[in-house]
């Protein structure tokens, strides 16, 4: 922001001096005194200016009670940059959780905040580089995880860029801040396509072909949930007819009967790679959405047919990483 | 920039009325009463609006406002650009910005403005009450600024980090205030409204304007003397000397002014100084008479002594004075003239005892002044603070008729005569006493210690002082003025000397304005060099008082920064030995992952070390222990950091 009169060029120069060369760095990184800078804000420069006044029209009228106050305001700014500082120094951010993407959603890097001293620290903002501002308030002696979003445009390892952590706190009259770029990455599904020709379930020369919908249909029975179950086959009437809170599982004869191969060389050859992947992730998403069960077949890697969140998972990211 | 714009919620804007009251409160005593009044309607309705989630008024409706206010704020003052209209006008401004504030801009335009307005308040008044409610509403608009920067505050945890914020202020402040360099005067000359109105002497007397000064306890000046103090009855501070007399006031007459002495000085002199109040007018006031003068101060031909400039604030001045002078030369004869004159028509039976006595005692001015005091002794005068009311011929009224008055008619009817007889005199006004402060050792002296009495001219000795109120009340001069007055006079509370708690109070009180008075409020250039000398700085010059300034505040900050740090590393000393076991499995490749909490780490290490899992078991228990249980024994947190200590992976 204060450096935004400077040319790209030396922009680019301070941020690689600001971070010490070390991005990405190693975790969990510490905001130590030498990484936290201090200037002050818009607001901070009207209050000096406003000091500076008061100053010249006590000396004017003599007013001792006036050098009081304009000196006691003055040492008010000091305690500002202090407490300022103090609001953000030796935070410590270690990498959180980050959920795949798709192309074209806003990605959510997950990084947690952990504050070591009994004083809570309120009012930070942080954003990566390119993202949204987000605000947080980390409670006394604890830990809460940011998600700092932004937008992922392209398939495959999204890296979290330089992270700007800011705070104003308590007056706004000063602005500390702080660049971090710990190792956090983001996978990045290709974009669906969305006018993708419909899953090649009915073919006929290829074994194991099947026709859309009916596996699901097969209700087979019921088993207790094992956490790694999609969530889409609880037996949701079934949990709320029994008194207890276990939840069960549906379980359907249509299931690993029957396989679908979604296959690389199936594709219109006029389509580029990138169309191909975004067709297959679309063909990924509705097998997974139809509960099929379905192999992937890519020139360089073959995932045998299976099913389930890490099945689904496994296939796109193998889609994301194609090539890379 | 995304912040700058951001609007303001509720609560936010609840803070901003408070700072806006807070700010303009203190000044309503010296505010016209209609723009207090429309001010706080206005401050009143952007309340309720907020409460009440109202829209607000259109633009154009606030603006009309404005500038009728102003209006009112120009007819009132008959200016616009003056101090008190500027001030009037922030006050009025500070209530209608909240109607247009929207974004944190405008909120932290009105807590600048709510700063400006409490110094605008030391523009007429630097008192000690005022300096604490000006700290308390600092304190409310720093909370303000902590409620602006975080969205959801608790009201009271922003008023209790504004407090403590204020206090880190305060050994900056204290620094700041002894050692920034002073600049003596004005920067540019000082608009005409900066001083009101104060009782005190002026530059007339009639019958009745000292007796009216007699009812006030308001302090005039303070002295403190280098050595003992005179005796009592010797502390005649002269002020207005009054020649000219129109058969009923005596005014002053505008004297000839040098820096040389008119007279010589005989005898040791007593060195004091003297802490004035500003009461708009020239002169100074010293024990009579001024030997060496103070600096800036001139002396007139009527031996007064005058500063060049109306004293307008608080004034300090050292000064010598010796009991006895001898002049220089012989009065000049305009002086002399002017002494005897007398309206003609007026006081006919004052003149013709004056010529009486005059031929009476061949014109020797110590038996006739001997006569007319003896006459005020043995004749039924009395001392009284209301005498009745007189006549056209007022000093003939007093003298044959009423015999009843304060120090102005016996000092007036004295001259009167002197002059019939003639013999130069004229009438000297000021404070005659005062009351050692046992507390600090100053001299209080007071409105009601005014006094007035005469000066005669004896060829070869000079002007001679001669105080008729002595002759008829000596317990005046000699004690004060409750000792002086008849029982049942109405006096001062303050000067009455039978509630001896009540005087207690009184000094400790007065002892504590007057310390905050030399030290707050006087401080100065002097005073700062003075102060600073005493401290061991050999050239208190502004390059050495800056260079103490920053080191000092340099040392200051790092203090503090060492107490944010102290604060950082103060940790739990259960985490502490949690951190050391820690470290000891992450050498054994054991990294404790930041989702993963004590029990699943401790399960992992010990599947990892399986000849450690009941070590590790056991320290997780006790981690568990000292961490969540509500009661703990100090037994548990040894064995804690024992177990850890030992424990090799």
């Amino acid at each position: 922001m204060q450096l935004a009169q400077f040319g790209p060029g030396l922009k680019r120069r301070f941020y690689q001096w600001a971070l010490r060369g070390r991005a990405p760095e190693a975790s969990p990184v510490v905001l130590t005194q030498r990484r936290v800078y201090v200037l002050p804000s818009r607001a901070g420069l009207g209050y000096a200016a406003s000091l500076g006044v008061m100053l010249i029209g006590s000396m004017n009228y003599s007013l001792s009670l006036g050098h009081v106050l304009t000196f006691l305001l003055g040492g008010l700014g000091i305690s500002a940059i202090l407490n300022t500082f103090r609001n953000l120094a030796f935070i410590s951010i270690t990498p959180g959780r980050c959920s795949a993407v798709f192309a074209g959603e806003v990605a959510h890097f997950g990084l947690v905040i952990q504050n070591n001293r009994k004083a809570e620290r309120p009012a930070l903002r942080m954003c990566a580089d390119g993202g949204d501002w987000i605000v947080l308030e980390v409670p006394p002696a604890d830990r809460i995880e940011a998600l700092l979003p932004l937008r992922a445009l392209k398939r495959g390892w999204l890296e979290l860029p330089r992270v700007t952590i800011e705070t104003r706190y308590p007056l706004g009259l000063i602005r500390a801040w702080a660049y971090a770029q710990p190792k956090q990455q983001c996978l990045v599904y290709p974009r669906p396509a969305l006018n993708a020709p419909p899953l090649p379930t009915g073919d006929g020369d290829q074994k194991g072909n099947v026709q859309l919908g009916r596996g699901s249909d097969d209700f087979a029975g019921l088993r207790d949930h094992h956490p790694s179950d999609s969530p889409r086959h609880v037996a949701w009437k079934a949990v709320a007819r029994q008194h207890s809170d276990e939840l069960l599982t549906k379980l359907f004869s249509g299931e690993n009967t029957q396989s679908l191969w979604l296959d690389w060389e199936q594709l219109p050859t006029g389509l580029d790679n990138e169309m191909k992947l975004s067709v297959m992730a679309r063909w990924v998403c509705e097998a997974d959405a139809a509960r099929l069960t379905w192999g992937l077949r890519l020139p360089a890697e073959v995932i045998m047919p299976g099913t389930g969140e890490s099945h689904r998972h496994a296939c796109l990211q193998a889609l994301a990483l194609f090539g890379r | 920039m995304a912040r700058a714009s951001a609007s303001l919620n509720q609560q936010q804007v609840f803070w901003l009325c408070a700072a806006a009251t807070g700010g303009f409160a203190p000044l309503t005593p010296w505010l016209p009463w209609w723009l207090s009044a429309l001010s706080t309607l206005a401050l009143l309705s952007r309340a309720f609006l907020l409460w009440r989630k109202t829209p607000l008024p259109p633009a154009w409706f606030v603006n009309l406002i404005a500038v009728i206010g102003s209006i009112g704020v120009g007819f009132h003052y008959r200016t616009l650009l003056g101090k008190d209209a500027g001030v009037a006008l922030l006050a009025l401004f500070l209530a209608l910005k909240l109607f247009e504030t929207k974004t944190h801009r405008d909120a932290y335009a009105v807590v600048f403005l709510g700063y400006f307005l409490v110094l605008s308040q030391f523009f007429y008044s630097q008192s000690i009450p005022v300096a604490v409610i000006s700290i308390l509403t600092v304190v409310l608009l720093t909370a303000t600024l902590v409620a602006l920067n975080r969205a959801q505050a608790k009201p009271a945890a922003s008023l209790r980090l504004a407090g403590v914020m204020v206090a880190q202020a305060i050994p900056f402040m204290l620094i700041f205030f002894v050692l920034f360099p002073r600049i003596a005067g004005p920067l540019w000359g000082l608009p005409q409204d900066s001083g009101r109105a104060i009782s005190g002497l002026s530059d007339s007397m009639v019958p009745g304007s000292i007796s009216k000064l007699a009812l006030s306890d308001a302090i005039a000046f303070r002295v403190r003397f280098n050595s003992a103090p005179p005796a009592q009855d010797a502390l005649y501070w002269r002020g207005p000397v009054l020649t000219d007399f129109d058969g009923r006031t005596w005014t002053i007459a505008r004297p000839g002014v040098s820096t040389a002495l008119p007279y010589q000085t005989l005898g040791r002199g007593i060195e004091y100084d003297v802490t004035l109040e500003p009461h708009q007018q020239y002169w100074l006031f010293a024990l009579e008479l001024p030997g060496k003068l103070p600096a800036d101060a001139v002396i007139g031909s009527d031996y007064g002594m005058y500063a060049k400039k109306p004293l307008r604030e608080r004034f300090r001045y050292q000064v010598t004075s010796y009991a006895q002078t001898k002049p220089v030369k012989e009065e000049s004869s305009e002086v002399l003239r002017v002494a005897l004159e007398l309206p003609s028509g007026m006081n006919p039976r004052a003149r013709a005892l004056g010529e009486e006595l005059g031929s009476k005692h061949k014109r020797d001015a110590i038996q006739i002044a001997a006569d007319m005091l003896g006459r005020f002794r043995n004749e039924p005068f009395t001392y009284t603070l209301s005498p009745p009311p007189l006549g056209r011929h007022d000093v003939d009224d007093f003298l044959f008729a009423t015999r009843r008055g304060f120090c102005e008619h016996f000092a007036s009817s004295f001259v009167v005569v002197m002059r019939a007889a003639g013999i130069p005199a004229r009438v000297v006004t000021g404070y005659q006493g005062g009351e050692i402060n046992p507390i600090d050792g100053y001299l209080v002296v007071r409105q009601a210690d005014a006094h007035a009495w005469a000066e005669i001219w004896l060829s070869g000795k000079g002007w001679v002082r001669l105080d008729p109120t002595a002759a008829i009340a000596p317990g005046r001069v000699e004690k004060n003025l409750a000792a002086a007055l008849p029982a049942g006079e109405p006096i001062p509370m303050l000067l009455n000397a039978d509630n001896a708690l009540l005087r207690a109070v009184r000094f400790r009180l007065d002892a504590v304005v007057n310390g905050w008075n030399q030290w707050v409020l006087g401080y100065d250039a002097n005073r700062q060099r003075d102060l600073l000398k005493a401290l061991g700085m050999a050239s208190p010059d502004w390059q050495s008082m800056g260079a103490a300034l920053m080191v000092l505040c340099g040392l200051l900050m790092l203090a503090l920064m060492a107490w944010t740090l102290r604060q950082w590393q103060r940790t739990d000393p259960v985490i502490r030995a949690w951190r050391e076991f820690q470290r000891k499995l992450t050498r054994r490749g054991l990294v404790a992952q930041a989702w993963e909490g004590p029990r699943d780490y401790g399960l992992r290490a010990a599947s990892a070390c399986p000849a450690k899992a009941g070590e590790i078991a056991e320290i997780e228990t006790l981690f568990e222990t000292l961490r969540y249980r509500p009661v703990q024994s100090a037994d548990a947190l040894r064995k804690f950091r024992y177990l850890i200590r030992v424990f090799a992976p």
